[in-house]
């Protein structure tokens, strides 16, 4: 099953992977270099040993094929909705900035791993492969039922545990895919439009604008007056529905989202976590305070200083300088994918590229951002730097995947990493 | 499915683009808050982290004019706290209830200091005893954000007998914190502040400047580094020298201590003004002021009927009665309506008819005819009331002001009281209407009655100038170049002569005879004022005695008052036996300044 034979590697793809995960496991390191030592101390090691295995499974993947990983697919995708269920059906647990959620998979109190980010990837599988099966794009929205199912699925689980972060990343991966996919941009928009109206609700004035947009979308784009209807009802009812499925949120759901609109609301609270995060960030100023030296990180100030508030101890160590590095290391890695999927040998492998592209895009930007309150908290982990072993090794078998279709598409032949 | 390449390559750069512009929206994010409010963030991060404990600065000491010293320092402990919050810091105060005494009401005071200013460390017990320290000491991990720190303790040796002076010291209060000169001038919750007395105003030399160490803490404000920087020394208060004797001070403290009688004593060198001895009695204790006064001595002082806390040297105002004679005397020689050797037509009887009243003098047997020496040794009303009846009621209110009757003498202590004395007809008029007759009220004004009410204060400066040919020195406790100012313009034989007659009082047959000192002579007026009090249908009179010796060349001047002390021979009794004190000392220092 696995070929002994070389590949062409795609070495700006590899390198760049290799060097944010050396730059993670240092900061990981960094983070446990408290005044007052805790277990933070020591997970730079497991993560070390969680490296070498991240990169084994990746050499695994890389020497399997796309035509095995598409057959695999629907068993893998099935197999992680099972575990999802697992966490809903008493198997769950907490863990960071989400401790009172069940997005981890527990047996007897011990924590196995986050089931959904197993899905993250299942997903991408599942629905490259429902999307490649398609003979031409989707046009219309009755067209778009069975990748919404192979997302909504998860997304639903995922919410239910619930995880708002690993929901957003489900959202990120289905326009990702759609996009790439060739479904036109006002059907993406109308597919979308519900959930704007959710958002835009809080005031009625900017919720009327969007729906007198809305409008105009649909007399120019024309969808089945069927579809028409339904999206315009469907507006409405978000519309309605948001004030009462904001009071169905967690306290401390509705909370992040509060301090997200103003993180001085809850000083104290909510709010002191993302304020802490940002005084840690701004301290490091341009070359910022020497690696492993941030007071901030040192004395207990940033919160969950080893997983989801890791950017913050990059921004206060290592400064603009080192938190420009890292987003440009992210941007080459983004940029390679995004080459990868155009040149795939064919639009399956296309697509797992662009959904993997996708699932890591939503990571970064609602990560980082939520370090400078640019996005609401949300707990989701930056891929490469976060500490935790399963995102680790996901995020390497991805890379895996990624560099087996770089070596069966076009352009990676020969050793042709021409851009 | 199958792609267009062109397709492809379209969608490419779409999705290179949205990548590329997420990114440099994160970019200029963190380009705003580290290149551009860096500057904010570094010191929030700061403040987050370092903790300035407070270094007190060691006030600085008074002494007298030998250096004893009036106020000092000695080691006292002060007791703070690290609090996270309100409820912590009560919920870690009740806690320390439970080894060392803590009231509820030194919680709520804590809570109120953290209000203030939560980043200083709160301070739960101000002049915490030895005890409660080292209690504290064996409990010390229990209580991790406890600072136990050595400060220096305000203490005054002579406590009760410099009461009169010195004031006291407490804690700043609320108000004051909410003035902005007290905030510019850096104080902070928890701070001493001088209260009355040269406490009060000298307090920008005697307070030095706080110093501070820093630390580091952590989240949880544990203290995690003793020594990130380098400590600010405390800048010590400047030692206050003053012009008192304490040994003289003490001598008069202990006159009215042993006698149980109240009132107050000022004494003075003429030459300089400076202060020698500064009494009111009774006394209270400044050191029990210290560290904040109990609310039970604090009510004792209120209820007492001698209210000791009412300063009776500088506050108190008494008719200055026959004391005033010698500035009725000044007045009619100034004026040239007298001479020294001139006798009123009207012999004293035992008083004098004016108009449709009849004014007695206080001996009813009579003096006969006096001349101006004879009528002040012998205190006669009548020749007074002459005198005052030659100088007009106009006279009586323009000499009075002249030399500065109705004025403070601007004492470097606060809350001297304005001795009174009318300046003009309107002064009458808006307290009696029309009930009142000028002419009446010039023989009234003339031996020391009616509106006139000084401090002995105010009468002891009137004597420096007559045992100063007229120039009056202003009385200054602290050490510092003499004002003087000139009251009066008399000849040199006129001035010997209203020394001469002072003296008289103090020898045979004058009103103090039984107050002479052996070997010095001794000048000063007796006086007696009405008090308004009765017992058994008589008035109680305040004695007043004020004069100088020795009396050719006045080297003290002093003022006594005693309250319901019946006749000036009383206080003239104290008055001899503090200048006698002050002049037969063998340590007596003689004017260093001026």
């Amino acid at each position: 099953m696995i070929s002994k034979t070389k590949i062409n590697i795609d070495l700006p793809l590899l390198l760049t992977a290799l060097l944010l995960t050396v730059y993670g496991i240092a900061m990981v390191y960094s983070a446990g270099q408290t005044e007052v030592k805790t277990f933070v101390a020591n997970l730079w090691k497991t993560q070390l040993v969680w490296m070498f295995a991240a990169l084994f499974v990746a050499f695994l993947v890389s020497r399997s094929s796309v035509r095995m990983i598409e057959w695999l697919a629907p068993p893998l995708y099935f197999f992680s909705l099972g575990l999802l269920v697992l966490t809903l059906v008493g198997f769950g647990a907490g863990a960071g900035t989400a401790a009172s959620t069940k997005s981890w998979l527990a047996i007897g109190g011990v924590r196995l791993g986050q089931p959904s980010e197993i899905a993250k990837v299942t997903t991408v599988l599942m629905l490259a492969k429902v999307l490649a099966e398609m003979r031409v794009p989707p046009r219309s929205l009755i067209e778009l039922w069975k990748p919404m199912l192979v997302v909504g699925t998860p997304w639903v689980l995922v919410m239910a545990q619930p995880d708002l972060g690993s929901g957003l990343v489900f959202i990120g991966i289905l326009f990702g895919m759609l996009f790439w996919a060739g479904v036109p941009w006002p059907l993406l928009l109308l597919t979308a439009s519900p959930a704007i109206s959710l958002v835009l609700a809080f005031s009625p004035r900017i919720w009327g604008a969007w729906f007198l947009l809305l409008v105009a979308l649909i007399l120019w784009y024309r969808p089945y007056m069927g579809e028409s209807i339904f999206t315009v009802a469907a507006n409405v009812l978000f519309g309605v529905l948001a004030p009462l499925l904001w009071e169905s949120l967690k306290p401390y759901q509705q909370k992040r989202l509060l301090v997200f609109l103003d993180p001085t609301a809850d000083p104290r609270q909510a709010g002191y976590h993302v304020m802490q995060s940002k005084v840690a960030i701004g301290s490091g100023g341009l070359f910022g305070t020497g690696f492993t030296l941030g007071t901030q990180k040192r004395l207990a100030f940033l919160p969950e200083q080893q997983t989801d508030f890791i950017f913050a101890v990059v921004g206060e160590e290592l400064g603009f300088l080192g938190v420009t590095v890292a987003l440009s290391l992210f941007f080459i890695l983004f940029f390679r994918i995004i080459k990868i999927s155009e040149r795939a040998n064919d639009s399956f492998g296309s697509l797992v590229a662009f959904g993997l592209l996708s699932s890591w895009f939503v990571h970064i930007l609602v990560n980082v951002g939520m370090t400078l309150s640019l996005m609401p908290i949300t707990g989701i982990p930056l891929p490469f730097f976060s500490y935790g072993g399963s995102f680790l090794l996901a995020s390497w078998l991805a890379i895996g995947v990624l560099l087996r279709i770089a070596h069966e598409g076009r352009g990676a032949k020969g050793g042709n990493f021409a851009v | 499915m199958s792609f267009h390449p062109n397709d492809i390559v379209r969608r490419g750069r779409a999705a290179t683009f949205i990548v590329l512009g997420a990114i440099l929206f994160l970019v200029s994010g963190f380009y705003r808050a580290q290149i551009l409010q860096h500057d904010d963030y570094k010191l929030q991060s700061e403040t987050n982290r370092l903790r300035q404990l407070p270094l007190p600065a060691p006030r600085g000491a008074i002494l007298d004019r030998k250096g004893q010293a009036i106020a000092e320092n000695v080691i006292g402990y002060s007791v703070s706290l690290f609090g996270i919050s309100e409820d912590s810091l009560r919920a870690t105060m009740t806690r320390l209830g439970e080894t060392i005494p803590i009231t509820a009401g030194q919680i709520e005071d804590a809570v109120r200091r953290y209000r203030k200013d939560p980043n200083r460390p709160t301070v739960i017990i101000q002049n915490a005893s030895f005890d409660v320290v080292s209690v504290l000491e064996e409990h010390r991990l229990q209580f991790p954000g406890l600072i136990v720190q050595s400060s220096p303790k305000r203490y005054y040796p002579d406590s009760t007998a410099v009461s009169g002076f010195v004031g006291y010291i407490r804690e700043i209060n609320e108000k004051e914190l909410a003035k902005p000169e007290f905030a510019s001038a850096g104080y902070k919750q928890g701070m001493l502040i001088g209260k009355d007395g040269l406490e009060e105003t000298y307090e920008s030399v005697l307070r030095g400047r706080e110093g501070s160490r820093f630390v580091e803490v952590n989240a949880r404000n544990r203290i995690v580094n003793h020594s990130p920087r380098q400590d600010l020394q405390p800048e010590p208060g400047q030692t206050l020298q003053t012009n008192i004797d304490m040994d003289l001070q003490r001598f008069v403290a202990k006159l009215f201590a042993d006698s149980s009688l109240q009132g107050g004593v000022v004494a003075i060198e003429p030459e300089t003004g400076a202060v020698l001895a500064l009494h009111s009695a009774p006394t209270w204790d400044p050191n029990r002021f210290v560290g904040g006064v109990s609310t039970k001595y604090w009510n004792e002082l209120m209820a007492d009927s001698a209210k000791p806390f009412f300063n009776k040297a500088l506050k108190g105002r008494y008719p200055p009665g026959s004391t005033f004679k010698l500035a009725t005397a000044v007045m009619g020689l100034e004026r040239g309506v007298v001479k020294v050797t001139d006798k009123f037509p009207i012999p004293c009887t035992g008083g004098m008819q004016y108009g449709n009243r009849y004014f007695r003098c206080w001996d009813k047997r009579g003096h006969g005819s006096l001349d101006m020496i004879g009528a002040v040794a012998q205190s006669c009303d009548v020749y007074f009331y002459q005198l005052g009846m030659r100088l007009t009621f106009e006279g009586m209110l323009a000499g009075g002001v002249r030399m500065g009757f109705n004025r403070k003498t601007g004492i470097d202590v606060p809350n001297e009281y304005r001795a009174i004395y009318p300046d003009g007809a309107s002064y009458y008029n808006q307290r009696f209407g029309q009930r009142w007759s000028r002419g009446a009220e010039a023989l009234n004004l003339a031996i020391g009655q009616g509106s006139n009410q000084q401090t002995v204060l105010n009468m002891a400066r009137f004597y420096t100038a007559l045992a100063n040919n007229g120039y009056a020195a202003k009385p200054e406790i602290v050490r510092r170049n003499p004002e003087r100012q000139k009251l009066y313009d008399l000849s040199d034989e006129e001035n010997a002569a209203l020394r001469r007659a002072l003296s008289s009082v103090v020898a045979a047959g004058g009103t103090a005879a039984g107050s002479q000192i052996k070997g010095i002579a001794v000048a000063g007026k007796t006086g007696t004022a009405q008090s308004g009090k009765w017992v058994n249908g008589t008035e109680l009179d305040h004695a007043w005695f004020v004069g100088f010796a020795p009396a050719d060349q006045p080297k003290i001047v002093v003022a006594v008052m005693i309250e319901y002390g019946a006749h000036g021979s009383w206080a003239a009794r104290f008055a001899s036996k503090i200048m006698e004190y002050y002049l037969k000392a063998p340590t007596a220092v003689v004017a260093e300044t001026g």
